[in-house]
Order: structure tokens, then C-alpha cells, then sequence
């Protein structure tokens, strides 16, 4: 416990209290005094568009998440018999082996414009609708690799395990007795699953949100590699802590993503997410 | 009770096998309507499964089941007009003790205000009243197991199914349930279907009893009839305790060496050389071992011929001083003859 406080939260206060200095513009020192003025500095359009972006994205990556992950995890908890749950799971954790670093790479390369997937686009004449949708301005860009689209896409299949283990697990922890005793009392398959195993599963699922949310939201690998030029809160930190050594500015928008999700928990829980825990 | 009209569950020749291991085998069975029936056994005897067949969890590999009449065998659970209390009461935890007992009339569609009339009459009923607005988290097992009832009851269900529900109760908490579960069952009238493995409690409720061993039921009668004349020594040995007698002695008794048996409370501790009228029996022995129990005491008594029998006798007089100094005294044991139970084999 002891240790937990020092190294987790010391830190966190220590990044707190940085926040709330600001640099001296002319000399560039850290003047250690109380002060909102780099938190002002946060709302600056540049800096709001930087947040909007990112939790834009992290939240489209987090929906695409559980709507990949849930049928997956439902498939290994409830249908598979115990080998081919070892599999599956083994499966499911694999890609998490190698670094992480490695299978970024991997996918621009899948997705650079004479990549493979845009090879097999064209092998479908689906090169129109691609086309398309890359030259829409939000998401769009000069190929697949260095658009957002591309972007979400690697988001989703980097994070997908941290989605489908912790909705596996909560759905493995639904005791057969309650599906037994909703069919029993008239439910159809459906209906036990929206009233019995769908907020059950729940807790899993905002487990897995909180994972896909919070590492989409801090992550400055990807963008850097894939996407355009635009920046994430986590480049933002790296440069502003790295090159412009502006450190109070890098921690109040770490505080940022600190913020969104605590806001996220408390919606969580106002949903009833954790109620049956 | 009539036998002309529909049983409520007939079973026609009803196996369930899994891969070589034959949990239900060939059973024929008639439940009739209105009783407090009780499947009772071992575990792995068949009860429970010959149970989740009737609500539709498990389907027969052959015969079939019928519920007044109607071949239910390969319908779902929700298809069926059966509900059932569960062992670990299956209450949904992250559902209201309201919410858990609508649950059956929410999926029918029934409007919420006439939902939470009839759940109040249940919560009064189960004598729970006031506890709507608990979670299954906050309530004791006794609770619990009340609410489990109430959510099945409220279905008006053809037939109740009761999995071993008493089991994780403590053992004050159970006897009551016991009384209150037969005295609910006479006022709703509903078919109630029992699977225990304790035979006291099966001897306490039930209208009738079917014992089932290794798939097959052994004997099916009313509670007296099987503790009295049980027809197979494993009913003799689950049900109660019994003394099984067989070869020389039996043949000596009863001119056959077909085994018997006689509850240990039937005998009567005489001492040597008493010589009882001639509906008794007598064997003489020795008593090896005393147990004194408060209420009765338990002999071990070792017959001249060879074999142990267990004999209980209240204490009406006797005091523990009496009982125990009675260990190693020679003794003529008897019993009446109308109190053995051929139990073949």
C-alpha cells in the first residue's frame, strides 16, 4: 500500500503540482508558483482541437472495439469447450508477444498505397468507395497509411485483446444457473441476453473502455507513424516535455486525459456499471 | 386422489444418456396432480437429472416426458409451463427483489402496475413483505430462497420444480422452510416436485416418495410405506438406518435365507432368557457398544450368530448411568414379525 502510494500516486501529485506552474516565456525557467495560466493556455483553439481529436478517436476506436470484441468473447466464454478455449485465448494474446513497435510497422506497411491491402481493394473494384472515403477532409488523406482511417484501424486491432479478455471474463463469471433460470421463466435466447447477460457483462466492458480509451488517448506511437501530421495529446506531451521543455505544459494536458476519464467513470457508474460487483 | 385423470408429469420410458454413463435409465414415472412429490437419492442417482428434463435444460436421448398430457420432450424451457427454484436460488444480482420476482410476467408483457400488484401479494405470501427494493446481495439465504419461490410462484407455473433448495440452509432455518414450503403448496395447489437427497426432509413433505440409485428408481410410495416396507436394501440402507439380515439367521427366522430388514427402533432390548409371545422373534446377543444420545440411545449388539444389529431406544426412564452399564450384558433381542421388510437380493 505504502508503495503503491509513493510511486503511483507521488507521481501523479508531483505532475499535478507541475501543472500548476508555468515558464518564464523570456528566460524559459519553471517559475515554481501557484498558477492557472498554463491551464489557460490549454484552451487555446490549437490545444482544444489537439483534445477533440483524440478523444474523438479514441472513442470511435473504443465503440469498433467492443463491437468486434463482444461477439468473440461471447463465442470463447459460452460456446467453446475447454481446449478450444485454450486456444482461442492463446490466439487472442499472441499479437501481444511481439512489440508492439514491430506490428505498427507491420500494419503501414499493409496499408502504405502499394500495400497489400490496397492491392486486395483492387482486386475486389472497391478502389472507388476508397478513394471516396480518403478524400473526405476529417479522415481522410493521401492513402489508407496516412489517414485517420488508417490510424483507428491499427488503434483497434493494438488494443482489441485488452477488449476481449476483460469482456471473456465477465461473461465467464455468469453463473449457467441464471441463463437456466431466465429460460426458465419464459425468456427467449434474446431476451436473456439483453436482460441477463448483457448488463452482466457490462462491468467487462467498460474494464475493457477504460483500457482502449485511456491507452488510445496516451499513445504517441501510432499518430506518429500512421495518420497525418496532426497531433495527439501524447506528441503533444512528448515535444512539450522533450524539445520545448516546457514541462508544466506537458502535465496539465497529461491532466487532460486524467480528466476524461474520471468523467468517463462517473458515467459509468451513473449507468450502473458496477453495481453488480 | 384419482387415477382417471391426466398425471401431471408421466415419464414414458425416459433415459438420458451421457457418452457411456446412463445418468436417467429407462425410467417410467406418474406424477399426479396436486401432490408435494419428492425425488430423492444419492448424488449421481438421476434426480436431478430426471428434474432438468422436465424443465427443459436437458432433453431425454429417448422416451418421452409429458406435461398433462402434452409431449413437452423437446420443447425449450420457455416453452414450458413448469418453473423452477433453484439450488443456488439463481437470483439475477444485479436485479431489485421486485425486479427478480417480475421478472417471468416483464417477459410476458404484462403492465407494470398490475406487475407490482401481484409481486406485492407474493412478497406477502413469502412473507417477505417490505423487501421489494433490496438487492439479492443484501438478503440472508433464507431470504433468498423465499424470494427464489416467489419469483417461481408468481408464473402460477402447472408444475413447481424445487432443486435441493434447503441444502445451504442451517439446519433450525431448514425445518421451518420445510413446514412453511409443504403449508405454501397446500394453499397454491400447485404440483410441487421435490429432488432432495436428505430423507428426512423427503419424509416430512412429501405425498409420495420415489427413491432413485444409479439411474433407475428402486421404490415409489408415500413416506410411511417406504420407510416401513422398503423392498430393496438400498432403500433400507438410505432411508434410515436399517439392520439387514440374511442367510443362516434369516432362515432361521423366516425359513428362507431371502434377506430382511428391521429398523433398529422396532427391536426391543429383553434380557437373556425372556420368552416373548409368539408374533415376536428373538435372538440373543451381547451388547457390544453403547451410545448414549440425550434423547434415545443407540446399541451395537453382537448376535450369538455372528453379525451386528443396531438397536435404538428412547430414554423414557432410563438415565445415561443405566444405559451405559449395560455394555457387554448378555441380551435377547425381539421384534415383531409384521416389521420386517423382505428386501430381496
Amino acid at each position: 500500500m505504502i508503495y503503491m502510494s509513493v510511486v503511483y500516486l507521488g507521481s501523479m501529485f508531483s505532475l499535478l503540482a507541475y501543472s500548476f506552474y508555468a515558464i518564464d516565456d523570456f528566460t524559459g525557467m519553471i517559475i515554481r508558483e501557484f498558477t492557472l495560466k498554463t491551464y489557460g493556455q490549454l484552451l487555446t483553439p490549437a490545444h482544444r482541437e489537439i483534445f477533440i481529436r483524440t478523444a474523438s478517436i479514441a472513442a470511435v476506436v473504443t465503440v469498433i472495439d467492443v463491437i468486434i470484441a463482444f461477439p468473440l468473447a461471447y463465442y470463447i466464454a459460452k460456446f467453446s469447450s475447454s481446449r478450444l478455449k485454450t486456444w482461442l485465448l492463446i490466439g487472442v494474446t499472441i499479437p501481444l508477444w511481439s512489440s508492439y513497435l514491430v506490428r505498427v510497422y507491420a500494419w503501414k506497411l499493409i496499408l502504405a498505397k502499394e500495400g497489400i491491402l490496397s492491392w486486395f481493394i483492387n482486386l475486389l473494384h472497391l478502389n472507388g468507395p476508397l478513394d471516396w472515403l480518403l478524400s473526405i477532409e476529417s479522415i481522410g488523406g493521401s492513402s489508407l497509411a496516412l489517414s485517420p482511417i488508417g490510424m483507428s484501424i491499427v488503434f483497434v486491432y493494438i488494443w482489441l485483446p485488452y477488449m476481449i479478455i476483460p469482456i471473456q471474463t465477465s461473461l465467464e463469471r455468469v453463473p449457467a444457473s441464471l441463463l437456466d433460470a431466465s429460460s426458465d421463466l419464459g425468456a427467449r435466447p434474446f431476451q436473456t441476453f439483453r436482460n441477463v447477460i448483457l448488463p452482466l457483462s457490462f462491468p467487462g466492458v467498460i474494464a475493457g473502455s477504460i483500457f482502449t480509451f485511456s491507452l488510445t488517448l496516451g499513445d504517441f506511437i501510432i499518430p506518429l507513424v500512421l495518420g497525418n501530421s496532426k497531433f495527439f495529446i501524447g506528441q503533444a506531451v512528448y515535444s512539450y516535455q522533450g524539445t520545448a521543455g516546457n514541462v508544466p505544459l506537458a502535465a496539465a494536458m497529461t491532466m487532460g486525459p486524467v480528466v476524461i476519464m474520471i468523467v468517463y467513470l462517473l458515467i459509468a457508474r451513473k449507468l450502473g456499471a458496477f453495481d453488480a460487483i | 386422489m384419482t387415477n382417471t385423470s391426466t398425471p401431471a408429469i408421466r415419464f414414458d420410458h425416459v433415459s438420458r444418456h451421457f457418452g457411456e454413463v446412463k445418468a436417467v435409465d429407462n425410467v417410467a414415472l406418474e406424477i399426479r396432480d396436486g401432490e408435494f412429490f419428492s425425488m430423492l437419492g444419492p448424488s449421481g442417482s438421476g434426480k436431478t437429472t430426471c428434474l432438468r428434463m422436465i424443465a427443459g435444460f436437458d432433453r431425454p436421448t429417448s422416451g418421452q416426458i409429458f406435461l398433462y398430457g402434452w409431449d413437452v420432450s423437446n420443447l425449450p424451457p420457455y416453452e414450458r409451463d413448469v418453473n423452477t427454484v433453484f439450488q443456488d436460488y439463481a437470483l439475477f444480482p444485479h436485479m431489485t427483489v421486485d425486479d427478480n420476482i417480475a421478472y417471468g410476467l416483464m417477459i410476458k408483457g404484462v403492465s407494470k402496475a398490475e406487475r407490482s400488484k401481484q409481486v406485492d401479494e407474493m412478497l406477502e405470501l413469502v412473507r417477505l413483505p417490505g423487501f421489494g427494493n433490496r438487492k439479492p446481495s443484501q438478503l440472508s439465504g433464507g431470504q433468498r430462497q423465499r424470494v427464489a419461490l416467489a419469483r417461481a410462484l408468481i408464473n402460477h407455473p402447472k408444475v413447481l420444480l424445487l432443486d435441493e433448495p434447503l441444502g445451504a440452509l442451517d439446519l433450525k432455518l431448514r425445518q421451518q422452510m420445510q413446514v412453511e414450503l409443504k403449508a405454501i403448496q397446500q394453499r397454491v395447489g400447485i404440483t410441487f416436485i421435490f429432488v432432495t437427497h436428505d430423507q428426512e426432509e423427503a419424509l416430512t413433505m412429501s405425498d409420495r416418495i420415489a427413491v432413485f440409485n444409479e439411474g433407475k428408481i428402486e421404490q415409489l410410495g408415500p413416506p410411511s410405506e417406504i420407510y416401513e416396507t422398503p423392498t430393496s436394501a438400498f432403500v433400507a440402507g438410505f432411508v434410515g438406518t436399517s439392520n439387514l439380515i440374511g442367510g443362516e439367521l434369516a432362515k432361521r427366522i423366516t425359513g428362507s435365507e431371502q434377506v430382511f430388514s428391521v429398523r433398529p427402533e422396532k427391536i426391543h432390548l429383553g434380557s437373556a432368557g425372556d420368552s416373548p409371545d409368539s408374533n415376536m422373534v428373538s435372538v440373543d446377543g451381547l451388547i457390544r457398544d453403547v451410545i448414549y444420545l440425550g434423547l434415545y440411545t443407540r446399541y451395537l449388539v453382537q448376535l450369538d450368530q455372528g453379525s451386528d444389529i443396531v438397536v435404538i431406544e428412547q430414554n423414557l426412564k432410563t438415565t445415561s448411568m443405566d444405559v451405559l452399564s449395560a455394555k457387554g450384558q448378555k441380551v435377547r433381542l425381539h421384534w415383531h414379525k409384521d416389521h420386517m421388510s423382505r428386501v430381496g437380493g
